[in-house]
Order: structure tokens, then sequence, then C-alpha cells
């Protein structure tokens, strides 16, 4: 880790809140992400981490609370704004442009920086590159494996340049391989000087990754820590217990 | 396929020399709905949102025209530019709903459609554009009034529009503009996340596309001199637009075209066929049972069904 | 009057093109039963409904079904096709003039209370309201419309639960084709027909439908009551050639003001 200390905040969080009809998904959540940290946000299934990416990236409108991002606020904004601010994120559930080439998918995403076609397209040609995808360059979407789609999902968000990644479980369905894959390509990302934070259910993925953990339960945060802080932590194996209770054995 | 096209393009050139009166004017219809369609092609094809309501804009554009000749004597070489320019405010007024108010798929459709119909009763209603009884052009054949003598011309006019949409179509296609409007048309939000602004694309997609069809509409006036609103504002005529793109490929380049070389000859056929009867909608039922054909076996439509067989034709 | 028949357009959420083109087949049904074998249309829907049935089983079978996984678009053209190949088709045979079937009916009034009313017109509510009160009772106290009405809500959930969900949008479609042929019969001895007819028919139908809500019997009650007034206000004030435009006009408002959450699924 070549983090350095006292770096100014990326993206700060105050008092975030949203309501679906009667259920809260999110309460009164704060919390910051500074220059060059890889953060994750964890929680038990249905905790309201996809609704603050969701509300984070522009998806959604929140019910209360601030959001700002460098320095400004960005509630209320489209989500190509906030993309255009250096906030990029992924879909948990996959959404590549199915009928478009690998390559068309990466190169929407680099015209963001890039009004140039062909420059866009040697930029999402080298992205593509990186991510091991480039043989796959000239098929449409549609025909990938899901570990190739994550990756491409991952590729088309880096393509629009981000000073912050958000990562809705970009590791989950993948085999033991595939993961360690997307954790060394997650490394790699970070070392560029790209900021992330992420939301995984790899247990695994997010010890080894992340410098700081959020653990959000019904839309809260109960705890935060360093990874083995987190781990020992007794509110959080009470979340997931808890949960488990209710559910008969957990989901994950 | 490039040598192809252009020779097919040598052969358009000259054919006018060698055709009988009918088939040119099979001719000069095929030239002119492949122009509609390549308009709608830039909306409905390309970014995805489907309107079966293109007819309003070739209709205020024809009307537009066609009272500015008879009331203020402006010529429709200009004319059609304000026809255009209208029908473009109609389609943003359109998109802005539409687009605003969030209705996708069926429900745009729906807009669409209501918007053209609510146009074409306008019409019906008022006395001063003709209403039912339509609006007539009395034929002077200057030239400077949008009229020819030799129908020759209006082919080479046909030819000429549905040529330069091409272009216009080919540009936006390699340009950031077509790009963003080919992932809007995948998927919006996910667009939207990668940085497109889908609402400003879209708009702008509409307003090409209802410029382009309502300068149509001034070619439409002045090739047939009559003007009724159930035609140029109805439903029918909205299909005939829609059909060509679906049957050849939407969000093709050539879709617009090889549909309207598929789908006139055909519908001419029906006509004929069913002439005796004095009955006008076969053609109708004939566009029905292929567009049903084309979204089960060939949904990309016959554009990129033919570049594969071209393709594996050569070694 | 409209009430009735609006009821049934909107229980079922099966909305499309082919919809009022499937009404106007229905009344064509119901014309050439009475004309051809002397059959009261109050007699005769029920054939029509039938027929109908046969029809809708048809086209989700051989022409849905196949593309129900291809984008939404698709199916939106399939329909298309479909109403342009019902319209004209009856155009093909029966010509532009409008028809009207006869019943004995349609020629004795009847005095209830204050109100001078039409006897056609009080039976065709009657079994309209019959025919939807069967159709809520099909779909709460069936397990088959129990299906329907989980199929309709989240077809991914019904999946997982084991319900056969080709047979019952099959069902669906079906009983959808069923109740727009018995409407269409029901109606045809009042209301003049020809097979234009069916533009107008489908958007009264998307107006309710989509003011009601999908699958809300009261919804549809409402939602049907409301167009039914907006459109009788503007054939009283307005021209009759300017009736249409209201119908038009009122899905334009109710595409842009329909309450939001209520379609947060696709049709």
């Amino acid at each position: 880790m070549r983090r350095r200390p006292a770096v100014s905040p990326l993206l700060e969080v105050e008092g975030l809140a949203k309501r679906f009809g009667g259920l809260q998904a999110v309460r009164d959540l704060s919390f910051r992400v500074d220059e060059g940290e890889i953060v994750a946000l964890i929680g038990p299934n249905g905790a309201g981490k996809t609704t603050v990416f969701g509300l984070l990236s522009g998806f959604l409108r929140p019910d209360g609370g601030e959001v700002r991002f460098r320095g400004r606020s960005i509630v209320g904004l489209p989500p190509h704004r906030i993309n255009a601010l250096g906030l990029a994120r992924t879909f948990q559930i996959v959404r590549p442009f199915p009928r478009l080439t690998v390559l068309r998918n990466v190169t929407v995403g680099a015209l963001a920086r890039h009004p140039d076609p062909a420059e866009a397209e040697r930029r999402a040609a080298a992205i593509l590159e990186e991510v091991g995808l480039a043989a796959k360059r000239d098929q449409p979407a549609a025909g990938l494996t899901l570990a190739e789609r994550k990756r491409l999902e991952l590729a088309r968000a880096l393509a629009t340049e981000p000073a912050l990644l958000l990562l809705d479980e970009v590791m989950a369905g993948l085999t033991a391989t595939e993961t360690e894959r997307i954790v060394a390509l997650v490394r790699d990302i970070h070392a560029r000087g790209v900021s992330i934070l992420l939301i995984e259910h790899v247990m695994r993925a997010v010890m080894s990754l992340s410098g700081r953990i959020i653990v959000l339960n019904y839309g809260e945060r109960i705890a935060e820590g360093r990874p083995e802080e987190v781990a020992a932590d007794p509110r959080v194996i009470q979340a997931y217990l808890g949960e488990a209770d209710e559910h008969g054995p957990a989901a994950d | 396929m490039t040598a192809l096209v252009l020779a097919a393009l040598g052969v358009l050139l000259v054919l006018p020399a060698v055709l009988p009166s009918y088939a040119l004017t099979v001719f000069t219809f095929t030239f002119f709905y492949a122009y509609l369609g390549q308009a709608w092609n830039l909306l409905g094809g390309y970014a995805g949102q489907l309107s079966v309501g293109h007819a309003a804009f070739v209709g205020i554009g024809a009307y537009t025209s066609a009272m500015l000749a008879r009331e203020a004597g402006l010529t429709p070489w200009l004319g059609m530019f304000v026809g255009g320019a209208l029908a473009a405010v109609l389609g943003a007024v359109i998109g802005y709903l539409g687009f605003r108010f969030g209705l996708r798929g069926f429900y745009f459709v729906l807009l669409t459609v209501a918007f053209a119909e609510v146009c074409r009763i306008a019409a019906l209603n008022t006395e001063a554009i003709g209403g039912a009884l339509g609006l007539y052009i009395t034929f002077t054949g200057n030239p400077r009034q949008f009229q020819f003598q030799d129908p020759r011309a209006y082919y080479y006019i046909a030819l000429g529009l549905v040529l330069a949409a091409t272009a216009v179509t080919a540009l936006v296609e390699r340009r950031r503009f077509g790009i963003y409007l080919t992932a809007i048309r995948e998927d919006e939000g996910a667009a939207e996340a990668a940085g497109v602004p889908t609402f400003r694309y879209k708009m702008l997609a509409m307003v090409a596309s209802s410029f382009l069809a309502g300068l149509g509409g001034t070619f439409y006036a002045f090739y047939l001199f009559s003007l009724q609103p159930n035609t140029v504002f109805g439903i029918p005529l909205s299909v005939e637009i829609v059909i060509r793109p679906i049957v050849g490929g939407a969000g093709t380049l050539l879709g617009p075209i090889v549909g309207s070389f598929i789908l006139s000859p055909l519908a001419e056929l029906s006509r004929y066929a069913f002439a005796a009867g004095g009955w006008s909608g076969a053609h109708l039922i004939v566009y029905g049972v292929l567009l049903v054909v084309v979204v089960l076996f060939f949904p990309q439509g016959a554009v990129p069904w033919l570049r594969r067989l071209l393709g594996r034709a050569q070694p | 009057m409209a009430v009735g028949l609006t009821l049934i357009f909107g229980v079922m959420r099966v909305v499309n093109f082919a919809h009022g083109d499937m009404m106007v087949w229905g009344m064509y049904l119901a014309w050439l039963l009475a004309t051809r074998l002397g059959l009261d249309p109050y007699v005769g829907f029920v054939v029509c409904a039938a027929a109908l049935f046969l029809l809708g089983l048809a086209v989700q079978r051989g022409l849905v079904e196949p593309i129900l996984d291809a984008p939404h678009e698709m199916q939106i053209l399939l329909m298309l096709g479909v109403a342009l190949v019902l319209e004209n088709a009856a155009l093909l045979i029966f010509g532009p003039e409008p028809q009207r079937v006869r019943s004995p009916l349609t020629l004795s009034t009847l005095w209830l209370g204050p109100l001078f009313v039409d006897v056609a017109r009080l039976v065709t509510f009657a079994v309209a309201v019959v025919l939807a009160a069967a159709l809520s009772l099909f779909l709460f106290r069936t397990d088959l419309g129990r299906a329907i009405r989980a199929a309709a809500d989240n077809t991914y959930g019904a999946l997982v639960i084991g319900v056969d969900v080709r047979r019952v949008y099959m069902v669906a479609f079906g009983i959808g084709a069923a109740c727009v042929g018995a409407a269409g019969a029901l109606t045809a001895p009042f209301l003049p027909f020809q097979p234009s007819f069916g533009l107008s028919a489908s958007v009264t139908s998307f107006n309710i439908v989509i003011i009601g809500g999908m699958g809300s019997l009261l919804g549809a009650f409402v939602g049907g009551l409301l167009v039914s007034v907006a459109e009788s206000l503007g054939a009283v004030f307005l021209s009759s050639s300017l009736k249409e435009l209201v119908s038009f006009s009122l899905l334009i408002a109710i595409l842009l003001l329909r309450p939001a959450g209520l379609f947060g699924r696709r049709p």
C-alpha cells in the first residue's frame, strides 16, 4: 500500500437518507472516502449498499443529507454530470450494451473525456488490453461470459477516467481464479491513482484489498475501521448472525 | 459491399433514361420513402426511440410549404426549410414531454401516435388549410415553384434526398453523436453511468429526425399536388415510414434503403393484385405479415443478414 | 354504459395495438352470426368470446411466445403487424361501410325511475358487470387466476415458485382477447362499427387501463368512469369530428401525468 497520510477528502457523505415506501433503505449515513483509499462497504443482504451507490451516482435522489464530491455538492445532479466530475460506477447486475462490440462498449465510456472517436477508441483499446479483454474486442458484448462481462463493466467505467470508482459486487458469481484476477486488476487500477469504494460479499477479497471497511445494516452504519478491527467487532458479528437467525442459514 | 453500392448508384443515375413512366413513379416513391425511413432511422434505429407518428412531421412540412407558397408566394425551396423547422419544433415538444416524463417503449409509441392523430384531427377541422377537403396545389410546371414538367426531375430530387439523408446518417454514425445514440438504445441507464447525457442526445436525435421528415413533406406536397389530412397525417403513412428501416435493418446505414426496395415493389404488387376490388388496404396486410415475419425471423432486418450472406461468399 | 365494458379492459394487463382490432372482429362476428344465422348478439357474444379466445391463444402461442425474451420493442412491432393484418383483413372482407347489428332489444326502451334507458345498453351493462365479476372471481379465487396475477406481478418470482409462466401467459392472452371479443359483440347493437374503428377502441382502452392501474378492479372502474365522462363531455361540447381529439388529448395527458410508480414495470 502506497497510501499517503493526511490527504484531502474526495467524497463526503453526511446524513444521507432514502426511503422506499415504508422501508427506510438508508438512514442518516455519514462517511468519507479520501484520495488514494480503497474503502469497502459491506453488510448483510438488503442492508442498503446498492441503494447508497444509486444515491451517490445520481440514479436515486436522496430524501435527505448531503453528498460532496471533491468539495462540491452533487445531490440532484444527473448521473452523466456526476460521471463528468470523476465519479464512475459499475452495476451489480452487469449492464453491457449487448449488441455493441466489446470495444464499442468501452469507447462509449472513453468518449466522455475524448470527443474524437478515433482517440476514444485508442483509449478504449488500451483499457481492454489492461483488463484482459483485448482478444474479444470485436465481439458483441452479449456473447461474453459472466466473468468477462464483469471485466467489461469495469473497463467501461474506467474509460470515463474517474477519480473515484464505485464497484458493485464485481466479484460475485466468479470462480476463485477469476476472483484473483479481478482483485489484481483492482489493485492495478488503484495503483494508478484511482480511489475505490466497493461493495463486496467475497470477504477474502474485501479483507485483502481495503484499507477501511464500513459496515451497513438496515441502512445504518454499524461499524467502521480497518479490516481486522471490523472483523472482531461484536456488532458486525451480530448483524451477520442476526440475519442468519431470521432467514435460516445465511444466503452468502 | 462498397463496390456493390457504387454500382447500384451508377445504375440508378442512368435508369430514368430507359424507364417507362409508371416504373419511374415507383422508383420515385421508393426513394422518397427510403428518405423518410432514413430520417426515422436516426431516432428509431440508432437511438432506439420508437416513433409511430412520423407522419405528423411530414404533414406539418407539407402543409407549411404549400400554405407559404399559396398565401405568401414563398418558393417551396425555402418553404421546405420553414416546414422542416416547424416539424422540428413539434419533434422537440414531443421529445421533451416524452423524455422528461420518462416515457419508454410502448408509452413513447403511444405518445407519438397520439400527437400525430391530434395533428390529423386538427387539420381536418381547420378550414383555413382546406379542412377535410384537403389542400390542392395548382400545377404551374415552374421549377421555382418546386414543380416540373418532366417526372424525371422528381426522380432525381427523391434520389438526392435519400443520398443526402444517408450521407448525414453516415457522418453521424461515425461521430460521438452516433455512438452515443446506439449506447442509449442498448441501455439508457448504463449509458448515463458511462457519462452519456442521454436526455440531450435523445432530444438531438428527435429534432434532427423530425426536421428531415419535415423537409420531406415539401416533396410530398409538390409531387402529389394534393394534401389530405387523413393521408398525410395518417397512421398508414407513419407505418410506411417505420416499416422500411425495420425490414431493412433498423440502426444500419443502408437499412431504410434496402427496406424500401423490398417494400415498395411489394406494395405495388399487392395494390395491383387487389385493384379490381377498388380497395386500398391490401398493401397494409402485406406490411403486417411482413412485420410479423421480420420480428420473428429476422429481428435485425435484412442488411445484417445480407452482409453475412455476402461475407460468406467471399473467401 | 362504457363503464361495464371498460371494466373488462381494465382488469387484463395485456394491452396492445391489436386490442381494438380484436374488438372490431368481435363486432363483425356478432354481425355475421346475426345476419347469417339470426343469432341475437346477446346470445352470440358467447360464440364471439370463444372465437376470440382461440385467436388470442393462437397469437400468443405462435407469435408472442417465441420472442418473449426479445427486446420490448420487438413485441410492440409484432402487435403492430398483427393489428395491421386484422384491421385490413376486416376491410377486405367486410368493406369500409359502417355496420350495425340489429337486436330486438335495441328497439325497446324503458323508464327507470326518472331515467329513460335504452334496454340494449342496459343489458350490455349488466352482462359486462357480470363478466367482470366472474373474471375477478376467477383471478382471485382460482389457482390459475392466482397464477396469472402472480405472473403479472413478478414473472421471475412466479417462475421460482413453480408457476408455468408460459401457460399462464397463454391463458391470460386468450382471456384478454375473449373479453375484447365479448365487449365487441355486446356493444355492436348500438355502436355502429367499421374496420377503422379499431384504433379509437384501442386508444379508449389504453386511456382506461393507464388511468386505472393494471389489474386493479377499482382502478379500472374509476378509470372507465373518468374516461367515459370526459369523452361524452367532449361529444357534447365539440363537433363530432372533434370528439376523437378528446380521446387522444386525454391519452397524451394521461401518459404524462400518470401517477409515478404505477408503471414501474413494463406491460
